[in-house]
């Protein structure tokens, strides 16, 4: 006890409680969110992959989107919707959502490739709709072009999406994501079937050539290095001048300070 | 005397003979100035100054400012091809072709956000210790002049690489001049020459940014430090120090010294700063074309609390006799600033008549023991933090999960009621640092030493201040609050008895204190003892 008695009232005693306290606190919030479950499914054959699908929609989606898929009051009809809209949902974690707040999130998918596909395949069984693509079938490092998906992303995509593809936001809390990162699969199905807020950009609006050049353009976006240094999130101006603010300016007042020190 | 020493005395005999530099030398070496690190401040705005003039002139070498279309050939792949102007491809040769470009572009930007960030803290040093006071108002007025056109300068100079960022900004520029009544459209025409964006406005923006308004800064820094000097610096009280002396080092060689290991680590600093960390990466913005935008489009930090204002403003419009008035650009683009700014320029003058001191003042404030004045900086910052935060609303809400709706709702209501509530708040805190202070006098340091006294009472322990700390705490005015005349002593009714009674009234707010202990009170203390 003699130590806390000795130092309680130090200078530093006060800043220091309030940092213990702030990393216990953050840690505690840390280690409780990371406690997610895994749940594992046995694969399938592929013969019986609609009806594989059709129990795994009854069992994980039926609730919401009724027994047939024809939609309820809570959640619309996959009647239609076609392979590449599951497969865009369902891989990227968005289905099944997690909570019914404003948009469905990205997260750890809940099912596996085979599982994902089988729903995909059940559902295109309902009626015809766009099928799902593969990261292989989409050659867009032959096929694309850069600058031309540069341009391409700053005409249909950034007033969302952010100027660097880091996502912006978007009425009543709904949010265009960050575009890194993401499969270039998922990218092509999301232009192709619109999920969410995001709009339909049908083959005939932007061509699968053109498409190809936005994936490669988001790629090396991706992909690029920090070139001036630290990017601070490529999120522009309001980091850069926090950061001026915090270390130039801190760094700056505390050599003032510095220099003003008494000789002791 | 050696023969070196002999060499130099007849080098500076010559020099003085001709040049009389030896008096005037004397006296200014000898010049004292007050030490404390917030006296800084202003240094560090003044060299970043100059390494904005040097990066700036390594730059021009490069920088073309022209609209004039090219096609980019240079080596930054992802855009090779793409037309744009020649403004935007020499800001990426600079960036990606030009030895050490990249670094001096990043080490004159971080310099501005520097430039401005610790301009704004000197005007809050100022402002809190009270240094505007008589006789320093007009180097007050310089300053709020140097900030505004700090805030114009950086604008122009975030525009000229034509990216899309920065078109977007000179886009919204647009908008507020157009939102002018009657002329604001027939100005934009002036402005840009013609429709926007136009041909013009990269090659004139140029020539303000890197001509005019440095030539104009030059010259208000220069009346700005020579009335510094003239005036001699403020000191914060303290034993020995009076309104009569300045208490300090002299400028050679201690402040010298000082003041120039400071230039090289501000420029240290800024150098660090655009050696690590990316700023205005232009190429990943693209060209500017006006049919393009990008979601989360902000300006710089200085310019965010505009845009914030801007960004939380209703949609109203009227329609009368033709024009059409956009309010929503209106008031928040150009009267509330003005407000703002007029309000600042205005505000030594404001406070002399609200606490009737034309007395010259060379002691500055505690902000405790001002604490009206400590509040109403409290509460503009408060405003300014609340247009700020607006102003980055999309990207909070994209980080923070939060709806942007309500951040400008929340926005919306905090600039209106969060001021108010923070000048309450900060009068109260001022006042129970008056009442420690006061405590502290009177009744030294609490040591948390508990002592049992014989007859089983326990006693805390308390340590005598020293007197030169006492003196610190004590030495400050009290003015009393002015009365009202409303009627001279033969009954004559004042006619300007309402304005008598608002600043007697104002004054009595001014004046709000906790009475600091008296020499009397004091004594009695000791006694007691």
């Amino acid at each position: 006890m003699g130590f806390i008695s000795k130092y309680r009232r130090h200078r530093f005693a006060g800043p220091l409680l309030l940092l213990a306290g702030l990393l216990i606190v953050g840690f505690g919030y840390t280690v409780a969110q990371a406690a997610s479950e895994e749940i594992a499914l046995t694969s399938s054959d592929k013969a019986t992959l609609i009806a594989e699908g059709k129990e795994i929609f009854a069992r994980g989606c039926s609730s919401c989107h009724g027994l047939n898929a024809e939609g309820a009051g809570i959640a619309p009809s996959l009647i239609g919707v076609g392979a590449a809209s599951v497969d865009f949902q369902v891989a990227t974690g968005r289905m099944p959502m997690a909570d019914m707040s404003q948009q469905a999130m990205r997260k750890e998918p809940l099912y596996n490739e085979e599982e994902t596909a089988a729903l995909a395949a059940y559902v295109a069984s309902l009626a015809p709709g766009p099928a799902a693509v593969t990261n292989e079938e989409l050659a867009w490092e032959r096929n694309g072009d850069t600058a031309e998906g540069g341009e391409l992303f700053r005409n249909n995509c950034a007033m969302c999406h952010n100027l660097a593809g880091q996502g912006g936001a978007l009425t009543q809390g709904k949010y265009a994501p960050t575009v890194m990162g993401v499969e270039p699969r998922h990218i092509y199905e999301a232009m192709l079937t619109g999920p969410q807020a995001m709009p339909v950009f049908s083959e005939a609006t932007i061509t699968p050539e053109e498409k190809l050049s936005i994936i490669k353009w988001i790629k090396h976006a991706e992909s690029e290095p920090a070139l001036g240094g630290a990017a601070l999130g490529r999120v522009g101006p309001v980091t850069e001048g926090l950061l001026a603010w915090t270390l130039g300016l801190g760094l700056l007042i505390g050599v003032a300070v510095w220099l003003t020190t008494k000789a002791r | 005397m050696s023969a070196r020493e002999r060499v130099a005395g007849q080098v500076a005999n010559y020099v003085d003979e001709r040049t009389g530099a030896a008096k005037w030398l004397k006296k200014t070496v000898t010049k004292v100035f007050p030490d404390h690190w917030s006296f800084m401040l202003g240094e560090i705005v003044l060299y970043s100054f100059i390494i904005l003039l040097l990066s700036g002139t390594f730059l021009t070498f490069w920088f073309d400012p022209s609209m004039r279309e090219v096609e980019y050939e240079g080596s930054y792949e992802p855009l090779s091809g793409l037309k744009m102007s020649a403004a935007y491809a020499s800001t990426l040769h600079i960036s990606f072709d030009v030895r050490g470009g990249l670094l001096m572009r990043q080490i004159h930007h971080w310099a501005a956000l520097i430039f401005m960030a610790a301009m704004v803290a000197h005007l809050m040093r100022v402002f809190f210790t009270g240094a505007f006071r008589k006789p320093r108002e007009f180097n007050w007025i310089i300053g709020v002049g140097l900030l505004t056109l700090g805030i114009v300068e950086g604008f122009l100079g975030y525009s000229l690489p034509d990216d899309l960022l920065s078109g977007t900004g000179i886009r919204i520029a647009e908008a507020i001049i157009q939102a002018i009544p009657v002329v604001g459209s027939y100005l934009s025409y002036f402005a840009f020459g013609g429709a926007f964006p136009g041909e013009m406005f990269i090659q004139r923006i140029y020539v303000v940014h890197i001509l005019l308004l440095p030539g104009i800064f030059l010259a208000l820094i220069t009346a700005h430090l020579m009335l510094v000097w003239y005036q001699k610096h403020t000191q914060y009280p303290g034993p020995g120090r009076t309104e009569k002396n300045v208490v300090g080092y002299p400028l050679m060689p201690v402040y010298m010294a000082k003041a120039g290991g400071f230039f090289f680590i501000v420029f240290g600093v800024t150098a660090f700063l655009g050696a690590v960390a990316s700023i205005n990466p232009i190429w990943i913005y693209g060209p500017y074309t006006p049919g393009q935008i990008g979601a989360g489009s902000q300006p710089d930090w200085y310019m965010g609390w505009l845009d914030g204002l801007v960004r939380m403003s209703p949609p109203i419009e009227t329609h009368a006799f033709g024009h059409t008035i956009s309010w929503n650009i209106l008031i928040p683009g150009l009267i509330i600033p003005g407000i703002i700014f007029t309000g600042m320029a205005l505000y030594p003058f404001i406070e002399s008549w609200m606490t009737g001191d034309k007395r010259e003042h060379h002691l500055l404030d505690r902000p405790r023991n001002a604490p009206n004045r400590t509040a109403l900086g409290a509460m503009s910052i408060t405003f300014m933090l609340v247009t700020l935060i607006n102003g980055g609303n999309d990207l909070l809400a994209t980080h923070f999960d939060l709806s942007i709706n309500q951040i400008m709702w929340f926005s919306r209501i905090g600039v209106i009621l969060l001021p108010p509530l923070v000048f309450v708040i900060t009068k109260r805190i001022c006042l129970s640092l008056q009442r420690a202070d006061r405590e502290l006098v009177l009744h030294g340091r609490e040591t948390g030493r508990l002592v049992m006294l014989p007859h089983g009472e326990f006693i805390e322990v308390h340590e005598p201040l020293s007197p030169q700390r006492a003196f610190t705490l004590a030495s400050h005015e009290q003015p009393a609050a002015i009365e009202p005349v409303l009627a001279d002593d033969n009954g004559v009714r004042n006619p300007k008895g309402a304005k008598a009674k608002l600043q007697a009234r104002l004054s009595r707010a001014h004046s709000e204190q906790v009475a600091k202990p008296t020499t009397k009170e004091i004594l009695e203390i000791e006694d007691h003892h």
